[in-house]
């Protein structure tokens, strides 16, 4: 029910990026979404992308810090208020989420969060029959 | 007193340590021992040369009153220092001790020009650095008004500066600095205030870091110089000819030896200052190596006094960086990382003077074995970051800000020094 999605350990100054960008170019990975959590002297980078694992390895092979993390990611109808009303049902089962972001795969609107509840929210998207992206879809979608 | 008469008492009382020592540490009996040196054998002070060095380490190895000569019912006051690993160095002191040591820092002061009439504040550390509790007795002893300031509460202390006429002050030559930056934050200006004297020490600075000091603060800014193994400020002082400062010889007597060969240089050649306390009876040492190196300036001062002076402290002989006062090993930092599996064993200290305080930056790599799912939000990171804040800070004595590096980003060395990055221009 989850995605894998890389966590990319990044310094402040220039060069980090590209270096980690160029890694995955040069094992011809197809990146679907990306986002960073910026502090003042580093960042993580997070990326959601085909073969996650295999990207991790390269990635590790190239000297990275990178750690692999399960998120859940959600389809959302592309209308205002669906994300309201999808995090509304985690809110009232109580579960806390630590981030979140959006990207559209094949036109669709895909809400990404991550929570320590992970038990939780698996009941809960079952139980709500919320449509959910696999692994799958992103390996396809190249 | 002439230098003879000095000669002779220094003899005198290096053959009463030497005794001292051989018969209550067994460390120096052993030592002695070893060179088949006799208490008697020591007569004079040019017998100092026969005697053994006494190293940093040799106090760490004997951690915690192995070199102490007095009995525990004698001490009455305990300091600490920092060493190169975990263990800090323990100096316990006698009433006499107490005693003597007041008295140096009173002949300080009084070089300095400071009188019962002065009221004095103390802006070293207070605690177990030698700083504020040594310079406090000294303006005691005096009959000045001392005020304990320590560090910190800077606003508050340049109040009572301006308020309650202050007109001497103890502290770093950085936090002086540091001091004058606040007033002109405050809007306070050197005519608003009573400083005219300064005893400044406990970390190298220049000659231009004086004329500023001076400058700003309205004062005549004077070299202390001293370290906690051998008592602790009040070592030696500058005179009003600031040509050089005083050795408190008859208690502390200096010698310069070359720090690869140990054999001693000539007056007026660099190389490493070595104290032996002639009168000390908590923890006597024996020819201490300082690791400072400086000369000991040849003929006599303007001044009249016959001690002899040392010139400027011109670098170590080791890796040890003074920040804001406080020493600080590489090796320190070293045992820190080493301890948290989520750092790989490469580490950098980058050392700073930003408006006019020392900062320490310690940068360490994340191993990429531990870069692991819950790494994946800046509050997990941040939260390894202050672990290794904290430990530093409790290792170090001092805060030293972390930086986290990605794997693989900091240079390998080769030697110890290569750890360090000193920014500051001094």
């Amino acid at each position: 029910m989850t995605i894998h999605q890389l966590s990319i350990f990044i310094e402040n100054r220039s060069g980090t990026l590209i270096k980690v960008l160029d890694a995955l170019k040069e094992a011809n990975i197809q990146l679907i979404a990306t986002t960073i959590a910026d502090t003042a002297e580093y960042g993580i980078l997070r990326i959601v992308c085909a073969e996650p694992m295999r990207a991790c390895e390269e990635l590790k092979k190239a000297g990275i810090a990178v750690a692999i993390s399960d998120v859940f990611a959600l389809q959302l109808d592309n209308k205002p208020g669906s994300a309201a009303d999808v995090i509304k049902l985690f809110s009232l089962a109580g579960i806390s989420i630590t981030y979140i972001y959006t990207f559209l795969l094949r036109g669709k609107g895909i809400l990404v969060f991550r929570t320590d509840n992970t038990d939780l929210a698996k009941k809960t998207i079952e139980e709500n029959q919320l449509p959910y992206i696999a692994e799958a879809d992103l390996t396809d979608w190249a | 007193m002439s230098r003879d008469e000095r000669s002779a008492l220094q003899g005198k009382r290096l053959h009463k340590i030497v005794e001292y020592v051989y018969h209550n540490v067994p460390f120096y009996r052993n030592k002695l021992q070893e060179l088949d040196i006799r208490p008697d054998d020591i007569q004079t002070i040019e017998d100092i040369t026969k005697l053994p060095f006494t190293t940093k380490k040799d106090l760490r190895d004997n951690y915690p009153f192995g070199l102490q000569a007095a009995p525990q019912s004698e001490i009455i006051r305990i300091h600490a220092s920092s060493g190169t690993t975990g263990n800090p160095t323990i100096v316990g002191y006698t009433r006499k001790d107490i005693g003597v040591w007041s008295e140096c820092m009173a002949r300080c002061l009084t070089a300095y020009g400071v009188t019962r009439d002065d009221i004095f504040s103390v802006a070293y550390g207070y605690g177990l650095f030698t700083g504020g509790l040594g310079a406090h007795y000294g303006v005691e002893h005096i009959g000045a008004s001392v005020i304990p300031a320590g560090t910190g509460n800077t606003e508050k202390h340049l109040k009572l500066i301006r308020d309650l006429g202050i007109t001497g002050l103890a502290c770093t030559p950085s936090y002086a600095l540091y001091l004058a930056e606040t007033m002109d934050k405050l809007g306070i200006r050197k005519e608003d205030l009573k400083l005219r004297v300064g005893a400044f020490g406990a970390e190298p600075w220049t000659e231009s870091m004086r004329q500023e000091i001076e400058a700003r603060l309205g004062l005549k800014g004077f070299n202390i110089y001293g370290l906690s193994e051998v008592m602790g400020p009040s070592v030696s002082y500058e005179c009003q000819m600031q040509n050089g400062s005083h050795i408190c010889e008859d208690h502390f007597y200096p010698e310069i030896i070359n720090p690869v060969t140990l054999e001693p240089l000539p007056a007026g050649q660099t190389g490493e200052l070595v104290f032996t306390t002639l009168t000390k009876e908590g923890m006597p040492v024996l020819r201490y190596r300082t690791r400072d190196l400086c000369s000991l300036l040849p003929g006599t001062c303007d001044c009249g006094r016959t001690e002899v002076r040392m010139g400027r402290i011109q670098g170590r002989s080791d890796d040890m960086l003074i920040i804001r006062g406080i020493n600080v090993f590489p090796s320190q930092v070293e045992s820190v990382v080493l301890s948290m599996p989520e750092f790989a064993p490469h580490y950098m200290l980058v050392v700073d003077r930003v408006n006019n305080l020392d900062t320490l930056q310690v940068q360490v790599e994340l191993r990429q074995e531990v870069f692991t799912s819950t790494f994946d939000t800046p509050a997990a990171v941040d939260e390894l970051e202050k672990r290794l804040a904290a430990k530093l800070k409790s290792v170090l004595s001092i805060a030293a800000k972390v930086q986290l590096k990605a794997p693989g980003t900091i240079e390998r060395s080769q030697g110890k020094s290569a750890h360090v990055i000193d920014k500051r221009k001094l």
